[in-house]
């Protein structure tokens, strides 16, 4: 048979195809709805928090830094509670990451602030004595692009039916409930008032000038984002 | 038939050997660049005067590495033997057919533009954050549009060989473009957000560019390691394995030592492949039983891989001298080696206790440069090495640079997987470790700043292989102007397949 297909080039690449193929059908398939499946007390990302995962993706960081708590004590101990399938629900695309050269993100709001990872954003080692990541200076200047942001909720409602403008379950039994701008100048507005919360907490004397004129700093976007990892 | 040998066109090999040396270059050299900074963090700042942090930070610059020495030294590398084994085993010349040429030529101009695209996207941050499946929608469409004309450069010249049975290495070829073909398609699924609409009626709203995943969570991370980790199977180990099925014999002018074998490991290698992507998910939130096949089935790939290469090794026996008088074999046989090293080194990673202690350390890093350093890269610079006389018709300018370039770089293999072993394992225990009472005992910058010294190691065995590469790129670029006429059949001239 094999030197038959050695002559018949066709069925050769026909025969390589559906040996290849065949791993990938029986692994991904059958979990495959399943997995999508949220977990209560996930929310989609608002459209601030949006712009923010955009500049955390636009910088790589997912180079360095894991999403995903394994379930053992010591990450448990160090990071929180081990990392949940449904809680990814909303992330497209996903940031596990594969590479722990800093620490792992995945709850960092819930143990870090604003207020440290303004400090932390300007100068690492400042912070963390002995630390290797480098300052991100051009967050606090480059402005985030909102308008991509709420290109990506739309994309996220309209492709992908995730609720936005609905109830969401949260953990204590209630609903909450995330909403989303009904056109660019809203998102725009919306993205504003959540900057302000954000710059209320920070020293940075130029970034809250610029919010209070009407413009975000990436970083503004970046600390709502990661203050919405919990 | 006609008796006398066929004159080959090596028009689009020589493109594409160009291109493997100039990638080859920056990647490796950005990768050189990475491991400073990982050891001295200044250097991430080093062109901050000029208001350019933003481009030499680590992070912006880690996908260009990866991606440049994938898509840019090891797919020209690729590419390059192609153009070259392709004719020569199919017994047709690319000259016979205009449009093969046409297509083949179209092929690199427009894989130049891809990787144009990619190297200014990359650099202002336009990226899917997806490992080495960063690019936007419109480069995946352009890199579509490559493999397609590769496609059709491997069927087109397949329809008109004289050769009827396909060689080996045609095989391997022919599985790579199928393989990448799958697994790119699917893993790029992604909708561009500028198709949605605002409910006030706006369209085309944000960078026209930007997507979003068609697949998320959990379900997307399965997709990319399904992906990643067979891009490495059918980007680094399928079409080297094409490589040294041909160049190894061909260069020792012994035939391959067992046809049943490269049989049982080809058919292996596709099968058992695809299974294992679940290792790169140990411990995640997918579920079990794919972990534990992923696990599985990579103890299983230890087979077909090793046979492969104990396939190749067998094919120099009786000929063992040649390993210490041909720097070219020596190439070929230590590539050939680290083959073995690096399957039976990512197997014992996925055994998921192992696995506990080294995911997200440098010990991966480390398997995935003896790999990528040892074999694939020997493997492409040692066809090179076998191809620039026979395509430009010149002497190879100096066979004992070759030897000097072949030590250095085989140190700087040395240090920099045994430093990341070290940093690995070291960073793992201490990340893991409680004390008396229960508590951790290392807070995490305790197990950065222990890895200095393996870094800066690193950093300095990646730097002796990059000095080697430019003894590389110097001797091919020698042997081009060189004056020294050689003709073929003057040179070693043996199986697979003669002429």
């Amino acid at each position: 048979m094999f030197h038959w297909l050695e002559k018949h080039p066709f069925f050769f690449a026909v025969g390589v195809f559906l040996v290849i193929a065949f791993a990938g059908l029986v692994e991904i398939l059958p979990n495959f709805a399943q997995a999508a499946q949220p977990t209560v007390g996930t929310k989609p990302y608002t459209v601030l928090e949006m712009a923010g995962r955009e500049v955390y993706i636009k910088n790589s960081c997912n180079a360095c830094h894991s999403q995903l708590i394994r379930p053992f004590k010591a990450e448990t101990d160090r990071y929180g509670h081990y990392s949940l399938s449904g809680e990814y629900a909303y992330d497209r695309p996903f940031l596990w990451g594969s590479k722990r050269t800093g620490p792992d993100l995945h709850r960092v709001g819930n143990y870090r602030t604003t207020d440290w990872h303004e400090n932390h954003m300007k100068d690492p080692a400042a912070v963390v004595p002995g630390s290797i990541m480098p300052a991100y200076g051009w967050m606090f200047t480059n402005i985030a692009d909102i308008n991509t942001a709420y290109a990506s909720q739309l994309t996220n409602a309209q492709f992908f039916s995730v609720p936005y403008n609905k109830p969401v379950p949260t953990k204590d039994g209630g609903t909450v409930t995330v909403a989303m701008a009904n056109s660019v100048a809203e998102a725009n507005k919306m993205a504003l008032d959540e900057a302000k919360v954000i710059t209320a907490g920070m020293k940075d004397k130029d970034v809250q000038d610029m919010v209070a004129a009407g413009k975000i700093p990436e970083i503004v976007a970046l600390i709502a984002y990661l203050n919405s990892l919990k | 038939m006609e008796n006398r040998p066929l004159e080959y066109d090596y028009t689009v090999a020589k493109m594409f050997m160009l291109t493997t040396v100039l990638l080859g270059a920056v990647g490796m050299l950005i990768g050189v660049i990475l491991a400073t900074e990982l050891a001295f963090p200044g250097v991430n700042t080093i062109l901050g005067g000029l208001g350019l942090n933003e481009f030499t930070n680590f992070s912006r610059l880690r996908p260009l590495h990866t991606d440049a020495v994938v898509f840019g030294f090891t797919l020209s590398g690729i590419w390059a033997t192609w153009y070259y084994v392709g004719q020569r085993v199919l017994k047709v010349s690319m000259a016979e057919s205009k449009v093969l040429m046409f297509l083949g030529k179209l092929h690199f101009f427009l894989y130049l533009l891809v990787v144009v695209a990619v190297v200014g996207s990359l650099f202002l941050g336009i990226t899917t954050s997806k490992e080495y499946a960063e690019f936007e929608w419109p480069i995946d469409i352009a890199v579509v549009l490559v493999w397609v004309l590769w496609g059709l450069g491997i069927f087109g010249l397949i329809g008109i060989r004289r050769e009827r049975s396909l060689y080996i290495s045609v095989w391997y070829y022919i599985a790579s473009f199928l393989g990448i073909a799958m697994l790119y398609l699917f893993n790029n699924m992604e909708i561009p957000t500028m198709l949605a609409a605002s409910p006030a009626g706006e369209t085309g709203i944000g960078a026209w560019y930007h997507s979003i995943s068609m697949y998320s969570g959990t379900n997307d991370a399965l997709v990319q390691w399904w992906y990643g980790h067979n891009a490495v199977a059918f980007g680094f180990t399928v079409p080297i394995v094409a490589m040294i099925y041909y160049f190894l014999p061909k260069e020792s002018g012994q035939a391959v030592y067992s046809y049943k074998l490269s049989l049982l490991s080809f058919w292996g290698l596709m099968f058992v492949y695809l299974w294992a992507g679940g290792h790169h998910l140990l411990f995640s939130t997918v579920p079990d039983w794919m972990q534990t096949m992923g696990s599985v089935f990579s103890v299983v790939l230890i087979l077909p891989s090793w046979g492969s290469a104990i396939n190749m090794l067998l094919t120099m026996k009786g000929e063992w001298q040649q390993v210490a008088t041909s720097p070219l074999i020596k190439f070929m046989v230590l590539g050939s080696t680290f083959y073995m090293f690096s399957t039976l080194e990512g197997p014992i990673q996925a055994i998921k206790s192992v696995n506990a202690i080294a995911h997200f350390t440098d010990w991966i890093v480390g398997h995935v440069h003896d790999g990528v350093l040892g074999w694939v890269g020997f493997m492409i610079m040692a066809a090179l090495f076998h191809m620039a006389p026979r395509v430009f018709k010149k002497e190879i300018y100096s066979k004992s640079l070759m030897g000097t370039q072949f030590w250095i770089q085989t140190l700087g293999i040395v240090l920099y997987f045994t430093s990341m072993w070290i940093a690995g394992i070291t960073q793992g225990m201490m990340w893991r470790a409680h004390d008396e009472y229960g508590n951790l005992a290392y807070s995490f910058i305790d197990t950065v700043t222990a890895l200095h010294p393996y870094y800066t190691i690193r950093a300095v065995g990646g730097a002796l292989y990059l000095i080697g590469f430019f003894m590389f790129a110097y001797n091919i670029y020698k042997t081009m102007t060189s004056g020294r006429r050689v003709e073929e059949s003057e040179l070693q001239n043996a199986s697979p397949m003669a002429a």
